[in-house]
């Protein structure tokens, strides 16, 4: 019995920081009206293109991240490479959720012309997740 | 009596004499021009570096006017067409940050320099955009940077400077990719 309470305990301890994150973004964007956030409809969403307003050109996450999240992606402007997206290559993805915030607040605006939504959100991060 | 005022004289002397003596990045009242023992100070702080070096080079905060860099910092949610927007603590942090470190208030040869040849009626939004910048650059063509795609732009000031992070952009540092040294 004891070693069963043991191995409980010694897991939940053990729950990664990456976990914890993803889990308190997921309850809140529930708050916010997101349910049965799915990997696959974040992974759709991340190769769908929209066509600018400012320019007329289309823009996906594609458009900078690459499709292969476990690859590293690029500006589409700076050039400057950016690290890959997948948290089981790329250790620092999807363990601060200040730094997360931040980049769905640029990075739908300027893709989608808009925010995204809680639903939006929580699909992104588990198909990331799932990377 | 009259010696004391010598002395008092003399003392007051040495103390506005030692205000040459200040760290040069200090802000002062008379800048020593071209004369400045610091070229170009460096970016050094933590939080620029990180938020405004995620996507392009972090620029020296000497190379702009304050006015500039205070126009940049209004206008985050559309930087140069990119949304660059952050947490006001943050936009104010970096704000106070590249103000006290611009052009006209260091005391650097270069910044100063922008300063005596920047247009004051109209500050430029882009470092590319300065008097100074330009005159730099005006032996390049399109074949080197707009036409070479691995440099695509005078904005990527690392792509030819290899030094650029420690605030030294000297001819004999410079290698166009695909072209080399800079030579003339």
């Amino acid at each position: 019995m004891k070693a069963f309470y043991l191995m409980i305990v010694s897991a939940l301890i053990s729950t990664s920081v990456l976990a914890n994150t993803v889990d308190q973004r997921l309850q809140e964007y529930s708050t916010q009206g997101g349910k049965n956030f799915s990997a696959d409809a974040g992974k759709a969403m991340w190769s769908r293109e929209f066509k600018s307003a400012e320019d007329g050109k289309l823009r996906a996450c594609t458009t900078c991240h690459s499709g292969d999240l476990r690859k590293s992606g690029r500006h589409a402007v700076t050039g400057k490479v950016i690290d890959p997206m997948s948290p089981a290559v790329n250790k620092d993805r999807l363990t601060d959720a200040e730094k997360i915030e931040k980049w769905f607040g640029r990075n739908c605006k300027w893709t989608y012309g808009r925010e995204c939504t809680a639903q939006e959100k929580g699909d992104f991060l588990k198909f990331i997740q799932s990377q | 009596m009259k010696t004391q005022l010598k002395l008092i004289s003399l003392a007051s002397l040495l103390l506005l004499g030692s205000q040459a003596a200040l760290a040069d990045n200090d802000y002062v009242a008379k800048p020593k021009g071209d004369k400045a023992k610091t070229y170009l100070f460096k970016a050094t702080d933590d939080k620029y570096l990180k938020e405004c070096g995620a996507c392009h080079f972090a620029y020296q905060p000497g190379l702009l006017p304050a006015v500039s860099w205070e126009k940049v910092m209004g206008n985050l949610s559309n930087h140069f067409g990119e949304n660059a927007e952050l947490p006001e603590k943050d936009v104010v942090y970096i704000r106070n940050y590249l103000l006290d470190n611009a052009a006209g208030r260091v005391d650097a040869r270069l910044s100063n320099s922008i300063m005596k040849n920047h247009d004051a009626k109209q500050p430029p939004l882009r470092i590319t955009e300065l008097t100074s910048f330009k005159r730099h650059h005006d032996e390049l063509n399109d074949k080197m940077v707009k036409n070479n795609p691995e440099v695509k732009s005078f904005a990527r000031c690392d792509a030819c400077h290899t030094r650029a992070s420690e605030a030294s952009f000297r001819e004999s540092e410079v290698r166009v990719p695909g072209f080399g040294r800079w030579e003339d």
